[in-house]
């Protein structure tokens, strides 16, 4: 393959970030036949990237065919849990599918083993990998972008894609993209705890390399926005909590207190007990949705995955390593066009945005455009999980006292909490209209 | 506090894997500005990984080789306070999970 680009740039792309975003859109470019350098910061790639851990990667397998049967994915999701914590209980919604064993369309996965593999694909695809080199900036001229200043050195492009993560320092540097508001935020904060196989197997009530994904909510945060999740690797489990920044701020609280609180909850203790510390860290989350996803192209530059603002927090689902990998393929696709008609521009750079509108990361960021705003309301975090559990201990706590039925149970309860019937019945229906 | 049977934040970290940049600090923080925006507390509880701290002198002390690049404190730190940038290739956190 020819990886020599044209006299007058030193490649056909630079891709600033390899993760999934930047992996894939490197690795489609590149079968494509074009000359694409793939710089990271990390000294492998995968050092620096973190995620909670669920991905849908059914997409994969139209990105890079066989994904399934080679990635070094964990454990297939065949378990969901939501989880409403109160301080000393939690109400669980708890699915289990063998259909999702047979679909496969969730895998829990480590993202430095995961991105490590993805970068090697890229590599065997042509691409020239760049690790543990920074990009300092981006390089333009009469306002386009024509290459990246890295370690002194200066090196051009056709195209520059910007794959730099959530902060998007680059495109933040070059005016592309602005702060985004502390509610657009979140910080995941995380351990990985090893425990023999077996035993998550038994804990969680698996077989094989099935997996189970638990969404917690309530008092894991001490009813801050966000929530706490725990997924099973192999031979790990991820767990941690993810705190709105702008609740966060406000609050007081501190998020490593926050994190061991979680971790140290009855409900979440009993899954870790005996487990061994592998690892601690944490992540920016961006949890604007829709708002999020503006300014993803300059002329010469494309903006994808974190950087562009692509993830989606349904409630039951937190998405984003599906939505980077969709824009890399969209992304891909445009750049493909640009670099065989040789235009560059803004206008035609900007047919990347209609792409994605017109595949399933589009048009969940706009089905789901009404979920921030909807997981803002803060009763979501403490009230509705104490409610439900104190109409649960109605149900169970068979004190002697005469039952009575479901409804009056539930009245009781309402009157016992601080939310009242037909704010709450509006929050439900908005719920359903929005997740 | 929650005892977290891992240990502290700090004894965490120790476990994590960090190439350190022993010449420079990726993080710089205008004193001033900080004392006059009183963005000491929330820098320091903020931070999951406890960068930085409240000195006696009433200065943001920054231990930037623990530092786990999320840019939380970006984010959040009002205007003029923080100078903060990924360290230099190579260097900071390693994952070996994610």
């Amino acid at each position: 393959m020819d990886t020599t680009a044209t006299a007058e740039v030193d490649f056909d792309v630079i891709v600033a970030g390899a993760g999934i975003a930047g992996s894939v859109t490197a690795y489609r470019l590149a079968l494509q036949g074009h000359s694409v350098l793939l710089v990271e910061r990390g000294p492998s790639p995968g050092s620096k990237n973190l995620s909670g851990g669920v991905f849908y990667c059914r997409v994969m397998e139209e990105a890079m065919p066989g994904f399934l049967l080679s990635a070094p994915i964990e454990r297939r999701i065949t378990r969901n849990c939501l989880s409403f914590l109160s301080a000393s209980s939690f109400v669980n919604l708890d699915y289990a599918d063998d259909r999702l064993a047979q679909s496969v369309t969730a895998v829990s996965v480590l993202r430095a083993k995961l991105d490590e593999w993805l970068a090697a694909q890229c590599e065997e695809a042509g691409v020239m990998l760049m690790p543990g080199v920074r990009v300092d900036a981006l390089i333009t001229e009469d306002g386009r972008v024509t290459g990246i200043r890295a370690g002194g050195d200066e090196l051009s492009a056709h195209v520059v894609v910007a794959a730099d993560g959530v902060n998007s320092l680059l495109c933040r540097q070059a005016g592309v993209r602005g702060p985004e508001p502390l509610k657009h935020l979140a910080v995941g904060v995380k351990s990985v705890i090893g425990l023999p196989r077996r035993v998550i197997e038994e804990r969680f009530n698996l077989s094989g390399d099935n997996g189970a994904a638990y969404a917690i909510v309530g008092d894991c945060t001490k009813d801050l926005g966000g929530g706490g999740f725990l997924y099973t690797n192999l031979e790990s489990l991820s767990v941690g909590v993810v705190l709105r920044l702008d609740d966060l701020a406000r609050s007081g609280e501190s998020s490593a207190e926050l994190h061991d609180r979680f971790l140290t909850h009855p409900a979440t203790e009993s899954f870790l007990r005996g487990g061994e510390l592998l690892e601690y860290g944490c992540h920016l989350v961006a949890e604007g949705g829709l708002a999020m996803a503006h300014d993803l192209t300059r002329p010469g530059l494309v903006v994808v995955g974190d950087a562009a603002g692509l993830t989606l927090n349904t409630g039951f689902t937190v998405r984003g390593m599906d939505l980077a990998a969709g824009s890399a393929l969209a992304a891909a696709g445009v750049v493909d066009s640009a670099l065989k008609r040789g235009d560059y521009s803004q206008e035609a750079l900007d047919a990347y945005p209609r792409e994605l509108d017109k595949i399933f990361v589009g048009q969940d960021m706009r089905t789901f455009r009404r979920a921030p705003l909807f997981l803002e309301n803060p009763h979501m975090y403490g009230d509705y999980g104490r409610l439900l559990s104190d109409i649960m201990y109605g149900v169970y706590n068979l004190d002697t006292t005469p039952r009575r039925h479901l409804a009056a149970g539930v009245g009781d309860a309402l009157k016992n909490s601080p939310l009242a019937l037909l704010p709450t019945v509006r929050d439900a229906l908005a719920g359903v209209r929005a997740l | 506090m929650s005892k977290n049977p891992w240990g502290t934040v700090a004894e965490r970290l120790d476990r994590n894997r960090y190439e350190t940049d022993t010449e420079q600090s990726h993080i710089l923080v205008n004193q001033a500005e900080a004392e006059r925006a009183g963005a000491g507390p929330l820098l320091a509880r903020i931070c999951p990984a406890r960068v930085y701290s409240e000195q006696a002198n009433g200065e943001i002390g920054v231990l930037y080789a623990a530092c786990l690049e999320c840019g939380t404190c970006l984010a959040a730190a009002p205007p003029g306070v923080l100078s903060w940038s990924y360290p230099r290739g190579g260097m900071g956190v390693i994952y070996r999970e994610g």
